[in-house]
């Protein structure tokens, strides 16, 4: 596949792991980007985006509904219909605001097993539910295929191994970022080491691999320069956000990262507890991106968040909620279009009792193949041919996002 | 331990001596390739790292001296029939023995779990204290999480130290082969007994045991849900995987109507937890004989749909339990599944692109022999074709983590060998973490993306000058000095650098300490491959 210039100048040079180079050939900073945050173990949406017109959500949550607004602790109004949770005032809802937010409510999969394990599995696949599913290729992977003429289309997994969706033929990248740096092999061994493999098959992987780490390390670097001038320093997800962010800003265009931690079965919490410590990361995580990102990549980036299900919208006897079915994916991006921008999203209904899915959790309305693909063939141009290789047999619908 | 260890290596060492003189003077060191019909002529020092890397978990001063004591033949002999159970070093027994899961059967264990389940339940129900319930279902969570995590523990034990190398070897293919994961929460509990009782007894035995094996166990029925596969509520999941991954493979000419089908003949296939001579569930008298329990597994007449199948283009002519069987014995006799585990072997034996000559010899073995894991694994290492391709095969992380490890301390027992399945971890292979039944793949470019690489470096690095975590009682507790083990001084890594390319010998030369040697010597891309 074609690499980005610097990485493949890195391959043919052994040892030119440098700051300029790699720096040279940055994406543009026009280049679509796409970041895709997986919330691991089933978020509780209700929680984050709260149906504040319904009644039968404060009945059927009497310990851990989120307050309507103007109440103590109350949502934060979004519109008439839907509040944020409060812990967001700082990081989401000013992106909301300035309309570089978006929610889509009653999204998910149509897969019913309710098993965490089946669910995210089948969504990285990306493939139909009735066919057979072909475990080596996930739909990121199959994006990247797709993209792979595009001379600087250059896609990361930031995590300690490539997650499903990103595995497959197309050659991907992985790196965590939370223990970077960490009794690893320092410049000078790294150099020894490239030497050893100067000419060999494996010579472009091994430099690409130190010259990522290098990236990332820089990025550190950075951090602690502003630390130093009384910059709050981040933790959680908020750190890994930030180094991400300088990653994606300089080098990647195409990103992956899961956030684990929210199947809530006991004491989720309400405006305060798990629950929202948990969102209070993630949120400050992601307006640390945007940020980090800078004016002009933020315009041309969008990120996804999404998790395998939703949860049961009445509470439980442990004051938590249990595996559900929809849920409500999140969209951020300086470039969201007017439609979308500040906005609820998507397919919608009213959110009472008669209109639950088996009389326990919301529908799904929104497919997240459908969403997905729509928002991916307005990022990128795909045409109908290239959207089946992402999603093959997938219904796009175009929620005009961007 | 003392003595057992001493009277190893004494007398290895003896053999060891009047091998090696005899190499030098009848083989040219840098012999290329073993010779075909594997006679009992002496090998280069080379070439004995190199089989001993391909046939065990990496090669060490001790076992090199063990085949030039036994002579190939002899000690390929043993390694397909090994001595059961195979006697590790004493240490490594006795932190094997002291595992709940070693001291506790199966049975105690899920009552024991079931009986903590049920506790917290209560507790909920009943509104004890605030959070009563939901302290006593982490307690559960977190056991077992520990059974799990002592399954790896002892997994990684055997590997380091079982003389049963190939054994353990196969264990581990098979266990990947019949892949269940620990992801899905209920195999925590099982998986330590799946692979002692269901993998590794026969894992250079029979194919249609082994197969038959897994089919019956609690942690394969649970996680490709067979266990809810009932007429009137047909489970496809574990009968279409029954085909594609663990016997036929995908393309190889089953239709959907064959899947189907096996999944009607899988009904009421199942296990249960009640006592063992608990009376069975109320049958038809005429469906009475065809109730079966033995140990977990239980076929269950009222759950199984009787009505006649055709498989593979032939009607099954058995019913109920016996169907499965008939339907087994087709699908293991079918050359498809010959073909499909021969090359399945040789790649993970030789290279991700075996030749197809080797396949051939091998699934024709795998035919004669009606699935002998042995004799078809003796086609296979002895084939003139696998003889000359060797360092073809790129290491899984399972393979690099282990063979340093082997390399570095040989038979001296980690006391704590949780570092070892973190570096692992580490490297994108945690044991028992493959999510999907597909189990993970081998070929190189699986494990040689640029984050690998950049991982596998950094794993080298911490082995090369940290690994005395291996020895220590606690956490804690300093590391002995030096922290690291001296590689050059082994006699396996004289041999193996005496092959290399000029560039990684220079690195070699260029180290400034023994922790710099160490890492280059760990990093080095002859050290990739085996």
């Amino acid at each position: 596949m074609q690499r980005r210039h610097f990485l493949s100048a890195a391959a043919s040079l052994p040892l030119a792991f440098s700051l300029a180079r790699a720096r040279a050939a940055a994406p543009r900073s026009d280049t679509p980007r796409f970041l895709l945050v997986f919330l691991r173990g089933a978020y509780d949406s209700n929680s984050l985006l709260v149906p504040t017109h319904s009644d039968f959500y404060y009945e059927a949550r009497p310990t851990i509904a989120i307050p309507r607004p103007g109440e103590a602790n109350g949502a934060l109004p979004l519109d008439a219909r839907w509040g944020l949770h409060p812990a967001m005032e700082g990081s989401v809802l000013p992106l909301w605001q300035s309309r570089q937010a978006c929610f889509v409510p009653f999204a998910g999969s149509d897969d019913l097993s309710r098993s965490h394990f089946e669910t995210q599995d089948s969504i990285e696949l990306g493939q139909p539910l009735d066919a057979h599913q072909n475990f080596r290729t996930g739909f990121m992977n199959r994006l990247a295929q797709t993209l792979q003429g595009r001379s600087d289309l250059a896609p990361m997994a930031f995590t300690a191994q490539l997650p499903l969706c990103m595995r497959g033929p197309a050659r991907i990248a992985n790196t965590a970022l939370a223990n970077v740096g960490k009794g690893g092999v320092d410049a000078n061994r790294s150099r020894a080491i490239a030497a050893m493999y100067a000419g060999t098959a494996l010579a472009p992987a091994v430099n690409e691999g130190f010259a990522v780490r290098e990236a990332v390390l820089r990025g550190m670097q950075e951090e602690m320069d502003k630390a130093g001038r009384d910059a709050i320093s981040a933790k959680g997800f908020s750190l890994v956000a930030q180094r991400m962010a300088t990653l994606m800003r300089d080098q990647f265009d195409l990103g992956f990262v899961d956030v684990g931690g929210w199947d809530t079965h006991v004491n989720q919490g309400n405006a305060s507890g798990n629950l929202a410590n948990r969102l209070d990361d993630l949120g400050r995580g992601l307006a640390a991106f945007a940020q980090e990102m800078g004016p002009e990549p933020w315009r041309h980036t969008v990120v996804a968040v999404i998790s395998e299900f939703g949860r049961t919208f009445r509470e439980n006897g442990n004051k938590g909620t249990d595996h559900g079915h929809g849920t409500a994916y999140w969209m951020l991006g300086g470039g969201l279009s007017a439609q979308a921008g500040g906005r609820i999203v998507g397919e919608q209904m009213d959110v009472s009792e008669a209109h639950l899915f088996q009389n326990r959790d919301y529908p799904v309305l929104n497919e997240y193949r459908s969403v997905l693909g729509g928002l991916f063939a307005r990022m990128y141009g795909l045409s109908p041919a290239q959207l089946q290789q992402v999603f093959p047999q997938a219904q796009v619908k175009d929620l005009r996002l961007v | 331990m003392r003595s057992y260890r001493l009277l190893t290596l004494s007398a290895a060492a003896l053999a060891g001596t009047l091998w090696l003189s005899a190499c030098a003077s009848h083989v040219p060191p840098d012999a290329a390739s073993i010779p075909a019909a594997l006679p009992d002529t002496p090998l280069s020092a080379a070439q004995r790292q190199q089989w001993l890397d391909r046939v065990s978990w990496g090669a060490s001063d001790s076992a090199d001296r063990q085949l030039q004591r036994l002579g190939l033949q002899r000690w390929l002999d043993e390694q397909l029939a090994p001595r059961q159970p195979p006697r590790l070093p004493e240490p490594a027994q006795q932190h094997i023995a002291a595992l709940e899961i070693s001291q506790r059967s199966m049975e105690d264990l899920q009552r024991g779990i079931a009986a903590q389940r049920q506790a917290a339940r209560t507790a909920t129900e009943q509104g004890q204290g605030e959070g009563e319930g939901a302290r006593l279902r982490q307690e559960v969570q977190s056991h077992l999480n520990q059974l799990a995590a002592q399954a790896q523990q002892r997994q990684v034990l055997r590997a380091l130290y079982s003389p049963a190398q190939l054994q353990e070897q196969m264990t581990w293919f098979w266990m990947n082969h019949f892949n269940v994961s620990t992801r899905k929460a209920e195999t925590r509990l099982w998986i330590g007994d799946y692979e002692e009782r269901a993998i590794r007894p026969h894992a250079l035995g029979n194919f249609r045991s082994l197969l038959e094996a897994s089919m019956r166990h609690p942690a394969m029925l649970l996680y490709l849900d067979n266990a809810s596969n009932a007429k009137g509520h047909i489970n496809e999941n574990y009968a279409r995987e029954l085909l594609e991954l663990h016997t036929m493979g995908v393309g190889s000419g089953y239709t959907q109507a064959d899947v189907q089908a096996m999944a009607h003949v899988l009904t009421g296939v199942g296990f249960s937890t009640r006592d063992a001579d608990a009376p069975p569930p109320r049958l038809p008298p005429a469906l009475q004989a065809d109730y079966r329990r033995e140990g977990f597994f239980e076929f269950n007449p009222n759950r199984h749909d009787y009505a006649p199948q055709v498989l593979l283009g032939q009607p099954l002519r058995a019913k109920g339990l016996a169907a499965v069987d008939e339907a087994l014995d087709r699908i293991v006799a079918s050359p498809a599944t010959a073909q499909f585990i021969a090359r399945k072997l040789a790649v993970f034996f030789i290279s991700d692109n075996p030749p197809p000559a080797l396949v051939q010899r091998t699934a024709a073995a795998f035919a004669r022999s009606h699935g002998d894991i042995a004799a078809t694994l003796r086609s296979l290492l002895t084939a003139p074709e696998a003889l000359a391709q060797q360092g073809q095969r790129f290491k899984d992380p399972m393979h690099y983590v282990l063979g340093a490890v082997r390399l570095g301390y040989d038979e001296r027992v980690a006391s704590d060998v949780r570092p070892v399945i973190g570096w692992i971890n580490r490297l994108g292979q945690p044991i028992y973490g493959h999510e999907t039944p597909d189990g993970y793949p081998a070929s190189q470019s699986d494990w040689a993306s640029s984050g690998q690489m950049a991982a596998r470096f950094d794993v080298a690095r911490q082995i090369a000058t940290r690994s005395a975590v291996l020895f220590r009682a606690e956490p804690q507790a300093p590391l002995e000095q030096p922290p690291y083990p001296d590689l050059a001084q082994r006699a396996t890594a004289q041999a193996r650098v005496a092959q290399w390319s000029a560039a990684s010998r220079e690195a070699l030369a260029k180290a400034r300490n023994v922790p710099d040697w160490n890492t280059y010597f760990l990093s080095a891309p002859e050290m990739m491959v085996r």
